[in-house]
């Protein structure tokens, strides 16, 4: 078979040696955990009930989130509206919110002083209690139903509109709609979906940590961190960390072998046509669908914006200190995922095995953030005081969560730049820097500032490593922010949100929009 | 000036297998069906491709193992000729220096390149600015700046309209006869075939069935060529 002409370049080259520097990062830790973790066999009743916990409350969140988001995508799918696509963009705002700013607009509406359950001391009726599973469950489907309802419009959107023309013709009613169309597409996404958002549950550290805790409510990740930081127990954090990468392996393999987007054939990709049998009764029920998921998830950041404005000229200096901390730790966080990312997706994009090579991203999904942290204070503690290193260990594990994202972000956009003009480059005796430069960084503009503008957010927002390293004195925001929640001053905590969802989404404003500027088509 | 000595290439179930001698200053318009392996062969001539077994000469080189960059020539594709996102000017100059650190000398090279092909004033515009015919010319700039031996077209100006495609053919013929350059072009037209090319090489099913000079081609009109007239 004839060969394709081409020399190994430098970036790719160093893009393999990033490669397995970064599966030597997530799996030496591993190992550090592994050869740290004792008694294997020796499973306290506390350690079950977590994991019992851990499964339950992500099962529950995952199914929740995802029975509300059918009728959301669905009235997406079905109207046009003003402000549609604002709407849908809106949706993955979640994404990038700090979920310690989630749990704190979510406390202001069902926490205990809060509107709704104001409300209901108001009629006499008994309070709504926010602490433990029915929290833990509620703040997961607030983070996830925007993605779940992302992941389920796409099912209805890739119903070409052809279908629904000769459906139309057909005379269909809303039965038989939902029997030739809406179940089969339902059927092919909803696995996906659920497993996807279960995997989520499993790593949401920061979720447990203020809304969990106790005998009842507690998950594997947060049981790591009362061994770590309570007890000091290296050897049960290390045995605990085993076990849920094991709950994200099996979780993360069946999400893959699920998660498949619906098979309705190809259209002729049209705008989607006019629903059939589109009554009265469909029509004011979607709406009343929308406005119920639009209150949902605005309201409790509406709440948290409106008590936390007012405090935030008070903030104590420590406040802002850390969110310089945050800020300088989040760009410094940026560079790296970014400097890792553009090698590696230069590799996968001209290599054949790249299904092989994506899943060296992937490793740092499977792999849970606060395994790796624990992994890395095991490996750091006989020669260093990890603690002194807490905020670079913080970076560099945030610039892992966000490789996997940059990737996907990345390696179709360098893919299409190489099969569009990597000829025309070639011809031109076009290589490094130059390559680099002239044809693929300005293909690659738009994608690497949304990528950016991603691992930027997730690092303003992070509460995981952190919260196993930091000593006084180095808190990020996020976890300012928590200490000020825990020593109830409420109201600081509130102005700190604020602040930190402004830098949170500002960053990644500007990263995203930094990339458009004069991108290339 | 190019020589393809007992080349096999096999993709698949597809196999290029050819010997092919071009002298220097020839013009070669390369012809047949959907399939028949002229792209592969500009491929295999351009070094995108390695032959399987034979060599392939350019200049008295054997090119046959070598990068692209390393061919002495210029290459014009169906599409995707110029880099978006960077203007005329840029997109020319990139037949000088890939880097784009231009001396004013090659400032001066550029701007007069640009004059050959009728675009003076139109340095700062990006492609999207242009019509069809204006881009192609714009490549074309740069191709002269490459001042390379050997000029291959792959059906370049197919998506021109057939009045804009004949001024491009002559506008290559008359750039071609001042710099003397060897040029191979793959085609599906005789038509075009005729404007711009001496001599005729009509593959079918990855061989060579016809190797003969254009007119005499057309001339004694032999059974294979009887489609494409």
């Amino acid at each position: 078979m004839a060969k394709r002409a081409q020399p190994v370049t430098a970036l790719q080259a160093a893009g393999g040696t990033l490669a397995l520097l970064v599966v030597l990062v997530i799996l030496g830790p591993l190992v550090a955990v592994l050869w740290r973790a004792e008694g294997l066999s020796d499973l306290r009743p506390a350690d079950w009930a977590a994991i019992r916990f851990t499964l339950i409350q992500a099962a529950l969140s995952a199914v929740v989130s995802c029975l509300a988001a059918i009728p959301v995508a669905r009235a997406l799918a079905r109207r046009r509206f003003w402000g549609r696509s604002t709407f849908i963009s809106l949706l993955g705002a979640p994404f990038i919110l700090p979920v310690i700013v989630a749990v704190m607009g979510l406390l202001a509406i069902f926490g205990r002083s809060g509107w709704i359950n104001s409300a209901l001391n108001g009629i006499g009726a008994g309070n709504i209690e926010i602490y433990g599973l029915f929290g833990v469950v509620l703040a997961h489907v607030f983070l996830n139903l925007p993605l779940a309802t992302r992941l389920l419009l796409q099912g209805w959107l890739a119903i070409p509109s052809e279908r629904i023309r000769l459906a139309r013709s057909l005379n269909f009613r809303e039965r038989d709609m939902r029997r030739h169309f809406e179940m089969p597409l339902l059927a092919a996404t909803l696995p996906g979906a659920l497993l996807v958002i279960f995997l989520i549950c499993t790593t949401s550290f920061a979720v447990a940590l203020i809304l969990g805790g106790g005998p009842a409510a507690t998950t594997v990740e947060l049981a790591i961190y009362q061994a770590f930081r309570f007890d000091f127990d290296l050897g049960r954090a290390a045995y605990l960390g085993l076990v849920q990468v094991a709950i994200c392996v099996a979780a993360g393999l069946l999400a893959w072998r699920f998660a498949r987007v619906s098979q309705f054939g190809g259209g002729l990709d049209r705008p989607a046509m006019r629903w059939p049998d589109d009554s009265t009764r469909a029509r004011v029920t979607d709406r009343a669908v929308l406005v119920a998921a639009g209150l949902f998830l605005l309201m409790p950041l509406l709440a948290v914006s409106a008590q936390g404005v007012g405090a935030i000229t008070g903030l104590p200096l420590s406040t802002w200190e850390a969110a310089l901390r945050s800020v300088v730790l989040a760009l410094a966080s940026t560079a790296l995922a970014v400097g890792l990312a553009l090698p590696i997706a230069l590799l996968i994009a001209g290599h054949a095995a790249r299904a092989g090579l994506e899943g060296v991203g992937l490793l740092s999904i499977a792999v849970s953030p606060l395994v790796v942290g624990t992994g890395l204070f095991i490996i750091v503690f006989p020669i260093a005081d990890p603690v002194a290193l807490s905020l670079p260990i913080t970076g560099l594990v945030n610039a892992l969560v966000a490789l996997p994202f940059l990737l996907r972000a990345l390696v179709p956009a360098a893919a299409a730049a190489e099969a569009s003009q990597g000829r025309l480059a070639d011809a031109l005796g076009m290589r490094g820097t130059a390559r680099l430069r002239h044809a693929i960084l300005p293909r690659l503009r738009r994608p690497l500032g949304f990528g950016a503008g991603l691992a930027a957010a997730f690092s303003m927002g992070d509460l995981g490593v952190i919260a196993l390293f930091s000593a006084p004195g180095q808190e990020t925001l996020p976890l300012e922010m928590y200490r000020l929640f825990g020593s109830y001053r409420t109201n600081d905590a509130q102005g700190a949100a604020v602040v930190l969802m402004a830098l949170s989404l500002g960053l990644f404003w500007l990263f995203d929009r930094g990339g458009r500027v004069n991108a290339a088509a | 000036m190019l020589r393809l000595e007992d080349v096999t290439v096999r993709q698949g179930e597809f196999t290029l297998s050819l010997t092919l001698d071009v002298p220097k200053g020839a013009r070669v318009a390369l012809m047949g069906e959907s399939g028949s392996g002229k792209s592969t062969l500009l491929s295999l001539i351009a070094g995108f491709t390695w032959p399987d077994e034979g060599s392939v000469w350019i200049d008295g080189a054997d090119v046959s193992r070598a990068t692209v960059a390393k061919h002495p020539m210029s290459i014009l594709f169906q599409d995707g000729n110029l880099f978006p996102h960077l203007s005329v000017f840029q997109n020319v100059a990139l037949g000088i220096e890939p880097s784009l650190k231009l001396h004013w000398e090659d400032q001066a090279r550029v701007s007069e390149a640009l004059e050959k092909v009728g675009l003076q004033g139109f340095e700062r515009r990006k492609p999207a600015e242009l019509s069809g015919g204006q881009q192609s010319r714009v490549a074309l700039a740069r191709m002269l700046l490459q001042d390379r031996p050997l000029v291959l077209l792959d059906e370049p100006f197919a998506a021109l309209d057939p009045g804009l495609r004949r001024g491009m053919l002559e506008l290559v013929a008359t750039l071609c006869s001042e710099t003397g350059q060897t040029l191979v072009m793959a085609s599906h037209d005789l038509r075009d075939a005729t404007r711009l090319c001496d001599h005729l090489v009509l593959l079918d099913g990855g061989a060579v069935v016809l190797n003969t000079p254009l007119a005499k081609a057309i001339a004694d009109e032999p059974a294979v060529l009887k489609p494409w007239l």
